[in-house]
């Protein structure tokens, strides 16, 4: 066994003036690497009041996005090992630029009406054909690096242009859902939707600092994917 | 879509495309000055001037001016617009950006009325 010192924010609106830090000694199997998840785990065995979103334990729900030792990330897939480092102390934040509901939960509200707002949704008014609407597999690798999202808000939290506008910037998730169905051979509303992003905050208050890549937990790239929106823009625009 | 009526273009297209396209109007200028003061044999004040006496130098500093006040007026209305707000100044936040984009907007007019009596004036 060896000893990993963690300290998590805490924070209960309904009963604190204001949020503190709480500092936790848990003790870690010595032989095997844990994931920020399992560490999390123990520590609430050690004070259950300790509170935190978790669902699939393996990087698929996004239910447990969280900021591990300043970095963005899923506490289920992210070895301690890598967030603690030869210290081996981990500090645990809420995803930045949310209101906080208690600890480590956060209100994802403004982050789905910014998804919502990109109509992630097939729009197509044609009859459909008997089976089904097909595709190349040319025209169905276009959304590769792009469905994969699993929408934890890690990406959104992590840019500055999303904290800073909320309510008019879609953000890093938003605007990779909206690139998939640009792209998306099947889809029959690119006009509509190029139209609803050209205005000065929902692609182009983006200004390519990649933070959304750095710390993207599936490794996708949502700056590529605003890139492309706006070279549609352009196209269409110019 | 989010509506705004301060922006250069009220379009995030066009303001982006003024942006990046006044960025290479500097660049060219700035390589067409530096190029005439490195390839001057000897550089004084009466090569300068007439550097700046020729007709074609001075309508490339009018664009490179007009390029340099859209540049700066579509940067300034990005970092007001993120942080004179609401959110971080409660609300005074849109009577504070409207005085410091009104107050940015006046200096940099005045710049370009200034640079242009200077590039085009007998002085």
């Amino acid at each position: 066994m060896s000893q990993v010192l963690v300290s998590i924010y805490r924070y209960n609106p309904e009963q604190d003036s204001k949020p503190r830090m709480q500092s936790l000694a848990v003790d870690v199997p010595g032989d095997r690497d844990l994931m920020v998840l399992d560490v999390l785990e123990l520590a609430k065995a050690k004070d259950p009041s300790i509170t935190y979103r978790r669902s699939c334990r393996e990087g698929v729900c996004g239910s447990d996005g969280m900021n591990i030792n300043g970095v963005n990330g899923l506490a289920c897939i992210t070895p301690l090992t890598k967030a603690a480092g030869p210290a081996r102390k981990l500090v645990l934040r809420p995803l930045p630029g949310l209101p906080v509901i208690r600890d480590l939960v956060v209100d994802l509200s403004q982050f789905y009406e910014q998804f919502e707002k990109i109509r992630p949704w097939l729009i197509n008014d044609e009859p459909p054909p008997p089976a089904e609407r097909l595709q190349s597999p040319d025209e169905r690798a276009k959304l590769d690096g792009l469905y994969e999202c699993i929408l934890c808000a890690c990406c959104t939290t992590s840019c500055p242009s999303f904290w800073w506008n909320p309510d008019k910037f879609v953000g890093p998730a938003g605007l990779l859902q909206s690139y998939r169905f640009l792209a998306d051979s099947r889809d029959a509303a690119t006009a509509e939707r190029l139209a609803e992003l050209d205005d000065p905050f929902s692609v182009f208050r983006c200004r390519g600092i990649m933070n959304c890549v750095s710390v993207c937990p599936k490794g996708l790239n949502p700056t590529r994917a605003i890139g492309k929106i706006r070279n549609m823009l352009v196209e269409r625009g110019t | 879509m989010v509506t705004n009526a301060t922006s250069l273009g009220r379009s995030g297209l066009f303001d982006w495309l003024v942006q990046r396209f006044s960025a290479l109007v500097l660049l060219a200028w700035i390589a067409w000055v530096g190029t005439g003061v490195i390839a001057a044999a000897e550089f004084g004040y009466p090569q300068w001037r007439a550097l700046f006496a020729a007709a074609p130098m001075q309508i490339f500093s009018l664009i490179a001016m007009l390029s340099l006040c859209a540049h700066a007026w579509v940067g300034v209305w990005t970092v007001t617009t993120d942080y004179l707000n609401e959110a971080h100044l409660g609300k005074a936040g849109t009577a504070v950006r409207l005085l410091t984009q009104t107050a940015c907007l006046l200096l940099t007019l005045s710049c370009l009325i200034w640079g242009a009596r200077i590039f085009w004036g007998n002085g």
